[in-house]
């Protein structure tokens, strides 16, 4: 089905479909954040999405709060970024100061602090799963793999600041990727 | 310098180096709150982590409980803007004028440049996480099953972390 182009959304309409991605959005907001926008509202095609999102991913920061501010200020200028942005932002920035407020107060219980305690491993089993699934489509190539490798031990083991790591790999990697795609 | 200044500034500069998104930052975000700044101990750390990753929504919530923490709602609020702005900023400047097909060719190098690179952040996240929340069999246990189920399963996370605290209320 061909995107509906939108003409003018209101900032009532970027805050509500936003909004709806951020509430709905556990364990990641981009597949909801896809289905709200591409097959709900068809604001955007799937590949215009694809291309705002790939774009928003190779920039720092959280990926679906750039895409919501991009594409809010391409619809409305600051007003419809501030509007999408809020609206991705609002539910989950509620929720979880409320289980902030939770645990500051009953954190220290027994069966509170038992109960976190697997949670955590969990939330660090998802991690390290998430890590495996990035880099195992990019082990087959030895540099590839030789750079996640540097990259985990400066980082996790040799504890180095996050921007020496990047000043130290990044070039070598960006001169890998450059002269692969000539 | 107040909490509120500091969460700002310690945030807003995490914003523009977390190259790979935020879960590429969390080994970052761990040195600075827990081994320089000493605001939260490993085991606060990886729970407020957790937290943060049961509730829906983006996953820069990490920093909003980190705030929280620190310096209560305002503190939570400050430290989540300082951690949207800049890289926003950076994300409307840039879409708005090199998102034409001709930036398409440098978009492609970038993206290949940072998969490996994002690939070692993850797992160091992985791992610094792991280091901080194991502390026997049963943690470890989680941990290990958690991670083998995200990769290979096809469960949704929720059920992941609850069966994990259910599993750590039962059995700890």
């Amino acid at each position: 089905m061909p995107p509906r182009p939108p003409s003018a959304l209101s900032h009532k309409a970027l805050f509500l479909a936003f909004f709806e991605a951020g509430i709905f959005g556990f364990g990641g907001v981009l597949p909801i954040a896809r289905r709200v926008l591409v097959e709900r509202r068809r604001w955007l095609s799937q590949s215009e999405f694809n291309e705002l999102f790939s774009l928003c991913q190779t920039l720092p920061g959280a990926n679906m709060v750039n895409f919501a501010f991009a594409y809010g200020a391409r619809q409305r200028g600051a007003g419809g970024a501030v509007a999408a942005v809020l609206g991705i932002m609002a539910a989950p920035m509620a929720l979880v100061m409320l289980f902030g407020g939770l645990y500051a107060r009953y954190g220290g219980l027994a069966p509170v602090r038992h109960a976190l305690a697997g949670l955590a491993a969990a939330a660090a089993g998802l991690m390290l799963g998430a890590g495996v699934k990035i880099a195992a489509p990019v082990l087959r190539s030895v540099r590839h793999a030789a750079l996640v490798a540097v990259v985990l031990a400066l980082v996790a083991l040799a504890h180095w600041p996050l921007v020496l790591a990047m000043l130290a790999v990044l070039p070598v990697s960006l001169l890998l990727a450059w002269r692969a795609a000539r | 310098m107040t909490a509120l200044t500091q969460l700002a500034l310690l945030f807003g500069k995490l914003s523009l180096v977390a190259v790979g998104g935020v879960n590429a930052a969390v080994p970052e975000i761990a040195r600075q709150v827990v081994a320089q700044r000493h605001w939260l101990s490993p085991a606060q750390f990886v729970q407020l982590y957790a937290i943060s990753n049961a509730a829906p929504g983006p996953n820069v919530m990490i920093s909003t409980v980190i705030g929280q923490h620190v310096a209560g709602v305002a503190g939570g609020i400050v430290a989540t803007l300082a951690m949207i702005l800049p890289a926003g900023l950076v994300a409307i400047l840039v879409s708005r004028y090199f998102a034409r097909h001709e930036s398409a060719r440098w978009r492609r190098v970038v993206q290949a440049a940072l998969l490996p690179v994002t690939a070692g952040l993850v797992l160091a996240a992985g791992w610094v996480l792991t280091a901080q929340s194991v502390s026997g069999w049963l943690t470890g246990a989680i941990a290990l099953g958690c991670a083998g189920l995200s990769w290979r399963g096809r469960l949704h996370p929720l059920w992941l972390l609850g069966g994990g605290a259910l599993l750590g209320l039962l059995l700890l």
